[in-house]
């Protein structure tokens, strides 16, 4: 017994639980790595998806994915209010994505982050809306491929706008009495989103000003859009804007449960709101700010891009191929089965009979008649500084010229790298 | 006894040709045993922590946009830039606004709770554990219970229901940065998370506290409440309370989660750590900046650190004290 004790003594045992405890985080460097097990011809590619609001999409994704007999696509689904940090952190590592849905954005052509796709998308570029070529074309070539096209407006309750002897708004002047008209007891007039960010371009375009002009220099900086500031800071003082929302814009939610009259919100949440609200439903672009301007609507929307540092960079180009220009059926089904986008493939806009007719038609007449589309020189950078200018001023006081001025440095510093 | 015999032998035989060998042997396993239990958390600092110190100083030194590995050199740029930037030195100012208001709150509701706890006869374990429950909840789980439902602008969220009842108009508590209602739901948040702890550690104290004390104070006609508290218990609390204000400061210094979930999208309302991740990790992916920040922030808190020993005394010896 005391034998057995002297060898197990209490140093060696200590000793070996060191060594064991030593060896712990070895384990757990096991195969954790966000990958699933081996497909068919062994080959794998991880996508990164943000995720969409609407039931049935995160499904479809993976299905469309599954049915791609080249490789085992892994998706991720990204979460949370941050897709964009996320992406941009995951794109340093080894873990980085092969395949990505984002905004066109020419920083990551300059740093070599996204692969020229020139090559799968010319033979059916005559296919696309033309505005989407040129948003991701830089140099004559082509970045990415376009997937949904998301007009966003405002969407308003015919029968409250009634009640309240209110018209349409067509000047953000009326939409501001309109909202304090439309404020009831229970009811707020209008929704911007909770940080009020989403109307940002809208409200420069509407001002008849832009964010950066065609020799890619500052074009926001106008009086119209400080005077379009003022009337924002009006409009957020007034009591009469829904804040601190359980949800955000881009759900239809606050608008659906009846806490305003006025929200704005994308074409994708149509489906939900006609099915709550039923034809108590209209739509109208950012009205115009300032005398000479024109009414806007943001044409946002998603594109695939290929990671060009990844693994498999020629894989996952033909995995982009597969799925975003040769599959149509999925395509369709992708942009009119959950939420509502319009197709970029002018082919499919034409047959998309949802949208022939009713309220999403006149959600494609605005996007077509008013609609702006993304700047690929407008990165997330100077996004991010006309964002800190809406906090800054709207949100929080301060002096319109001073916050632009304070973007106008972010900007520049920003375009000097980017364009010399 | 066998046992006897199996024990002497292997005792008296080997220990002369120990001594033979030479002394690097003989220490051996001591060395080794010095270096596998110091090992690991040595490897450890030293990947996660010196490795990340010595590379972000050399990472503030250039321009290092969307990647760690750069090759643009830019002297003392990224310094300049952050220490230019007004939401930088702002965010130093934000840190001590929300130190000064939950160092003390914190303090003084954790050491009530304390007292209230210590004095209970009956439910003493109940509400004990009831207090330090919180502790137990994560900071992104309670920020969005405080911003969805407690804190919500809606005329359904809590705070918004009950002063509804008296005919006070919606608030909307995160939006408006005016007036600053924000700090009131970021600061209840983590008074509720973490006052149960610091409950635990003054009550802990309280019963080191010799009882004979407040015998001896009741004989001199010192009252029970406000006078042997004043001048009993609170002097007996010093060096727990010395502690807990420290833990607070680091606490408070080291506030990520409610920030970040709480005020998303805003210039007002960011701690230092907060603001560098959005110039490091956010959208810009700014590693040049953000580590000039870093660096900037560590010498500040160097620079204090030793003021702070040589003010207070704290960290010296218990006789220099």
């Amino acid at each position: 017994m005391s034998a057995l004790s002297s060898t197990w003594d209490r140093r060696s045992v200590l000793r070996a639980a060191a060594g064991l405890a030593a060896l712990g985080p070895l384990a757990a460097c096991g195969s954790n790595n966000g990958r699933s097990g081996g497909g068919s011809s062994g080959k794998e590619l991880v996508q990164y998806f943000h995720a969409y609001g609407e039931a049935g999409t995160e499904q479809a994704i993976k299905r469309y994915a599954k049915a791609y007999d080249k490789a085992a696509v892994t998706t991720q689904w990204i979460t949370g209010s941050d897709f964009e940090s996320k992406l941009f952190a995951s794109l340093l590592t080894k873990n980085a994505p092969d395949v990505f849905e984002f905004h066109p954005q020419i920083q990551l052509v300059r740093s070599g982050q996204v692969a020229d796709l020139s090559d799968i998308v010319d033979p059916v570029k005559d296919d696309f809306n033309p505005a989407d070529i040129a948003s991701h074309t830089v140099d004559g070539k082509i970045y990415g491929v376009r997937m949904i096209d998301d007009p966003q407006f405002f969407f308003y309750r015919p029968s409250l706008l009634e009640k309240a002897g209110v018209d349409v708004p067509t000047t953000l002047d009326e939409l501001v009495e309109a909202a304090a008209k439309l404020t009831t007891g229970k009811v707020k007039g209008l929704f911007l989103g909770n940080d009020l960010h989403a109307v940002i371009n809208p409200m420069i375009w509407s001002a008849g000003a832009d964010t950066l002009d065609s020799q890619n220099r500052i074009a926001y900086h106008t009086e119209g859009v400080k005077e379009g500031l003022k009337k924002m800071r009006s409009l957020f003082t007034s009591g009469h804007l829904l804040l601190d929302a359980p949800a955000d814009y881009w759900d239809p939610s606050a608008i659906d449960q009846g806490l305003c009259a006025i929200q704005f919100c994308g074409m994708w949440a149509m489906p939900q709101m006609q099915k709550t609200l039923g034809d108590d439903i209209g739509v109208f672009p950012f009205p115009k700010v300032t005398d000479s301007g024109k009414p806007s609507v943001y044409n946002g929307g998603w594109s695939m891009f290929v990671n060009a540092k990844g693994r498999h960079v020629d894989l996952a180009k033909e995995y982009v191929k597969w799925l975003w220009i040769d599959r149509k059926k999925y395509q369709e089904d992708w942009s009119l089965s959950y939420g509502f986008h319009i197709p970029p493939r002018s082919s499919l806009a034409a047959s998309a009979t949802k949208l022939e007719s009713g309220l999403p038609a006149e959600g494609v007449k605005l996007f077509g008649e008013y609609g702006h589309f993304d700047n690929i020189g407008w990165t997330q950078s100077m996004i991010t500084a006309l964002e800190d200018v809406f906090a800054d001023c709207v949100r929080k006081g301060g002096d319109p010229e001073a916050a632009l001025d304070k973007a106008d440095t972010t900007v520049n510093r920003e375009l000097k790298k980017l364009f010399g | 006894m066998p046992t006897t015999t199996a024990h002497d032998v292997p005792r008296s035989a080997p220990a002369p040709a120990a001594a033979a060998r030479p002394r690097r042997f003989r220490r051996n396993p001591s060395t080794l045993a010095f270096w596998l239990f110091t090992g690991p958390f040595l490897l450890g600092l030293l990947v996660f922590v010196y490795v990340p110190i010595g590379w972000s100083l050399w990472l503030s030194f250039f321009e290092a946009r969307f990647t760690v590995t750069p090759d643009t050199f830019v002297g003392f740029d990224n310094y300049r830039q952050m220490l230019e930037n007004g939401d930088f030195t702002g965010s130093l100012l934000t840190f001590t606004v929300f130190a000064a208001l939950i160092v003390p709150l914190t303090w003084a509701l954790s050491l009530a709770l304390a007292l209230l706890v210590n004095r209970l006869r009956l439910l003493r374990a109940f509400l004990r554990s009831v207090f330090f429950l919180p502790t137990a909840c994560s900071y992104v789980a309670a920020s969005l219970i405080w911003k969805m439902s407690i804190f919500s602008g809606v005329r359904f969220g809590l705070m918004n229901t009950v002063l509804g009842w008296f005919g006070i108009e919606n608030t909307a508590w995160l939006a408006d940065p005016d007036p600053p209602w924000y700090w009131l739901v970021i600061v209840t948040a983590r008074l509720w998370l973490q006052a149960g702890f610091y409950m635990i550690l003054f009550l802990a104290a309280l019963q080191n506290i010799p009882p004979e004390l407040y015998e001896a104070a009741a004989i001199d006609g010192a009252g029970p409440g406000w006078q042997s508290f004043r001048h009993i218990t609170l002097p007996q609390l010093r060096a727990t309370s010395t502690a807990v204000i420290l833990l607070l400061l680091v606490a408070a210094y080291q506030a990520f989660d409610e920030f970040f979930n709480l005020l998303s999208k805003t210039t007002w309302g960011r701690p230092p750590l907060v603001e560098l991740y959005y110039t490091a990790l956010g959208q810009e992916q700014d590693y040049g900046a953000g580590s000039a920040g870093a660096v900037i922030l560590t010498l500040l808190i160097c620079g204090v650190t030793l003021l702070q020993g040589r003010f207070m005394g704290f960290g010296r010896g218990e006789d220099a004290g």
